[in-house]
C-alpha cells in the first residue's frame, strides 16, 4: 500500500476538521485563562501544526500507542482525550489525570494508551519505542506513534531510539513536526540537513517529508506507515513541514520570527485550508461548519466551567505515591 | 545444596524468574551468545531464545528507556549495564522516565536495571564506579547493593516482583570470590529495604553494604582477635528504601557508629546515614560517627594508588579504634 492507495471517509474528513477546530478553541481557552491568571504554568500550543497532530493521531487505532509533545492538544484530542481532562490538569486540580501533580499538556492517560511528554522531549523516544517492543511481545499487533520537534529531533536519545527500533523491526513510526523554530533557534542553526526524515536512510528505514499543513496528506502518509509498521514491516520517520505561528510558548511573543514567512502561512493555516478542501468536494457545507463550531463552543464552555469549580488538591497529596504499593 | 556464587547467584536468580513469569525478558549489550561480559547470562539465550534474552546496540540511553517502555506495556524488563558507570549514558531515562511515572500518574513501572559496580580489579575511571548516591537522591527509584551471594540472589528475585524500578548494584569484585551454600528448591526473596546484621558485637556498630561488608568482616575477625573489640556489622542490602529502624537500634545498642562505603565520600549515602543518626538518635551516641569512603577523586588505575584509594579492613580497624577511644 502506497500512501496515495489511502482512502479517506467523508466521516473521516469531518472529524479531522472537528477535531483540528475543537484544538484550536480549546487553545484559545487556555490562553484567555493562562492571561486571567488562572493557569499558573507554562502553556504551550500548536497553532499552525493542528494538521499534523490532528491527521497523524486520527490514523491511529483504538489500541495503539501515542506519545505527544508539548504542542500536540490535538493528538490528544483525537486519540480521545476530554477537554474537561486537559482543563482539569492546566489548572491544577486535584480530579485531574495528575491530581495536581503534572502541569499542563503532559497528560498522560493509560486508559487511552498516550503517555504524556516529559519535558525532556527527545527522552521520551526510546520509551515509546520499548512500548511498541513490549506490546508485540504481550502477543498485540499495535503501533506506537510518537512526536518530535526538528528541535529535539538532535538529542542523542533520537537516534538511540531510532536505531534502536529499526533494528526490532518495531511497530513504531516517528513523527518530526518541523515548525521551523525550536524556541527562538531556527533551523540552519539547528541541523544542515534538507529533510530531516532523510536521516532514515542512515536507519535503513522508509523516511518520508510531506506538507504537515494538509490534514488530508499528513492523515494519508501516517496511516500507511502505521499499517506497515502493523503488518511487521517495521517503523517509519515521517517529517512534516508546517509554521510555528506563535511564540515558543504564552510569555513569548516570538519577535525573532521570520515575518515574511509568518505571511506565506498564514495563508496555509491548516484549518482554513482542510476546510476549503472539504467545501470544494462538498462534504462541508457553511451549516455544517456552523453547527460544529457552535457544539464544540458548547462543550468547551461547559468544561471550563466543571473544570472551574473542580476542587483543589489538598497540600499534603505532595507526599503521596512516589512508589506502587 | 550446593556452594553458589555471587554470579552464578544473580544467574540463577535470573533463570528462576523467566522460568516463573513470561512477561519477563532480559535486555542488554553483548547478553546473548557471548553471555555478557561479565558471563552473568551465560546459557540462558539457548534456555530461553533471543526474543527474551534481547542483545542490543551501545545505547544505555535506549536500553532503560525501551524497558520503561515495556514496563508500561505490562513487561518486566531486566535490563544490564555492562558497567556501573556506562549508567551515565541513559541518566535520564532513570531520573526523568522511570522514576517519576507513578508519583505523576500513578502508573507502575516494574523494571530492573542490573549494574555491575564497584573496584578492586584495576579498571581504572570507567570500570570502576559505586554510583549508587545518584539515584539514592532521586525519589522514585529503589536501589539495592547485595554482599552475599544469599542476598544477591533473593534481592534480585524480589526486584523483578516489584512494581517499581529497582536499580541492582551487584559488585563485579564479588563475583567469583564469595560463595554460599544455597538450596536451589528453596523459593529465596529476601524483601527490599531490609538490612540485616552481618556480625554481632556489643562495642560498635560498622554500617555497610555491598563488598565493604567483607572488608568490615576482616577488620572485625581483626579487632576482636588483637583488642578485644568486638564490631557488629549493619549490612544495609537496600539504600532505598532504607532501613532506618535497624540503623537508629544499632546506635542504640552499641552508642558507636563507623559508616563504611567503597563509593567516594562527599555526597555519598554515609552523609545522610550520619544526618539522619544526628537528627533521630543523637541521644545514643558516646562519640562522633566516622565515616570510610573511597577518596574524592576517580578511581585511580595503578594497584598501587587504586588501593590507596579503596577503603579497606586497615582503614575500618583505624576508624573503629578511634571511635572507641573517643
Amino acid at each position: 500500500m502506497s500512501a496515495s492507495d489511502v482512502d479517506i471517509s467523508p466521516e473521516i474528513k469531518v472529524k479531522l476538521y472537528t477535531m483540528m477546530v475543537k484544538t484550536r478553541l480549546t487553545e484559545e481557552r487556555i490562553i484567555a485563562l493562562y492571561r486571567q491568571g488562572r493557569i499558573v504554568g507554562g502553556v504551550y500550543t500548536g497553532r499552525g501544526v493542528e494538521a499534523t497532530t490532528v491527521g497523524s493521531a486520527l490514523a491511529l487505532e483504538e489500541e495503539d500507542w501515542l506519545f505527544p509533545i508539548h504542542r500536540d492538544l490535538g493528538a490528544h484530542l483525537a486519540k480521545g482525550q476530554s477537554v474537561l481532562n486537559i482543563l482539569l490538569q492546566y489548572l491544577g486540580r486535584g480530579n485531574g489525570l495528575s491530581r495536581g501533580k503534572d502541569s499542563g499538556i503532559h497528560c498522560s492517560d493509560t486508559r487511552l494508551n498516550i503517555v504524556g511528554n516529559v519535558s525532556h522531549l527527545g527522552h521520551m523516544i526510546p520509551v515509546a519505542v520499548g512500548t511498541a517492543i513490549g506490546m508485540r511481545m504481550m502477543g498485540k499487533k499495535v503501533v506506537t506513534l510518537n512526536y518530535i520537534g526538528e528541535g529535539g529531533s538532535n538529542i542523542g536519545d533520537f537516534h538511540e531510539g531510532l536505531n534502536f527500533a529499526a533494528v526490532q523491526k518495531a511497530p513504531f513510526v516517528l513523527i518530526i513536526e518541523n515548525n521551523h523554530y525550536a524556541y527562538s533557534t531556527p533551523t540552519h542553526k539547528g541541523f544542515s540537513a534538507k529533510y530531516l526524515s532523510d536521516r532514515a536512510i542512515g536507519y535503513g528505514i522508509p523516511g518520508h517529508h510531506v506538507d504537515g499543513t494538509d490534514a488530508l496528506q499528513v492523515y494519508k502518509v501516517v496511516k500507511e506507515a502505521v499499517e506497515r509498521a502493523r503488518s511487521g514491516e517495521g517503523p517509519s520517520l515521517i517529517e512534516c513541514l508546517s509554521f510555528r505561528m506563535v511564540g515558543h510558548s504564552a510569555h513569548d511573543d516570538g519577535f525573532y520570527v521570520d515575518k515574511q514567512r509568518m505571511k506565506e502561512y498564514e495563508k496555509k493555516d491548516p484549518i482554513l485550508r482542510l476546510e476549503h478542501q472539504l467545501q470544494r468536494e462538498g462534504t462541508l457545507d457553511d451549516t455544517l461548519i456552523a453547527s460544529i463550531r457552535n457544539e464544540l463552543e458548547q462543550e468547551i464552555e461547559q468544561a471550563t466551567q466543571v473544570a472551574l469549580d473542580s476542587p483543589l488538591p489538598e497540600a499534603e497529596w505532595a507526599t503521596e505515591g512516589l512508589f506502587a504499593e | 545444596m550446593a556452594e553458589t556464587t555471587y554470579l552464578q547467584a544473580i544467574t540463577d536468580a535470573m533463570r528462576e524468574e523467566l522460568q516463573r513469569d513470561p512477561r519477563v525478558f532480559l535486555l542488554g549489550e553483548d547478553i546473548g551468545i557471548y553471555g555478557g561480559a561479565f558471563k552473568v547470562t551465560k546459557g540462558l539465550i539457548d534456555q530461553f531464545g533471543e526474543e527474551r534474552v534481547m542483545d542490543t546496540p551501545i545505547s544505555e540511553a535506549a536500553i532503560i528507556g525501551v524497558a520503561v517502555g515495556a514496563a508500561l506495556a505490562g513487561m518486566r524488563p531486566i535490563a544490564e549495564m555492562q558497567f556501573a558507570d556506562f549508567i551515565t549514558s541513559g541518566f535520564s531515562q532513570l531520573v526523568t522516565n522511570a522514576a517519576t511515572l507513578h508519583y505523576r500518574y500513578g502508573t507502575a513501572v516494574p523494571m530492573v536495571v542490573r549494574a555491575p559496580s564497584g573496584g578492586g580489579i584495576h579498571g581504572g575511571a570507567f570500570h570502576s564506579k559505586n554510583p549508587e548516591a545518584w539515584f539514592v537522591h532521586q525519589p522514585g527509584l529503589k536501589v539495592v547493593a547485595p554482599a552475599t551471594a544469599r542476598d544477591a540472589k533473593g534481592l534480585l528475585k524480589s526486584a523483578v516482583r516489584d512494581d517499581n524500578p529497582v536499580l541492582f548494584f551487584e559488585n563485579k569484585f564479588l563475583y567469583r570470590r564469595i560463595k554460599d551454600e544455597i538450596d536451589s528448591a528453596e523459593e529465596l526473596l529476601v524483601p527490599l529495604g531490609r538490612a540485616h546484621i552481618a556480625r554481632a558485637g556489643g562495642d560498635v556498630s560498622i554500617i555497610t553494604y555491598g563488598s565493604m561488608v567483607h572488608a568490615a568482616q576482616e577488620a572485625a575477625d581483626k579487632l576482636a582477635a588483637e583488642e578485644g573489640i568486638e564490631a557488629e556489622i549493619i549490612d544495609l542490602r537496600s539504600l532505598q528504601p532504607l532501613d532506618k529502624e535497624a540503623i537508629f537500634a544499632a546506635v542504640r545498642r552499641t552508642n558507636r557508629v563507623v559508616i563504611v562505603h567503597e563509593a567516594n565520600l562527599t555526597g555519598g549515602i554515609g552523609g545522610e546515614i550520619a544526618a539522619l543518626i544526628s537528627e533521630h538518635a543523637f541521644e545514643a551516641l558516646d562519640a562522633p560517627i566516622k565515616r570510610v569512603a573511597g577518596l574524592d577523586t576517580p578511581t585511580p588505575y595503578a594497584p598501587v594508588m587504586e588501593e590507596f584509594w579503596r577503603p579497606n579492613a586497615d582503614k575500618i580497624a583505624r576508624a573503629v579504634q578511634e571511635v572507641i577511644r573517643f
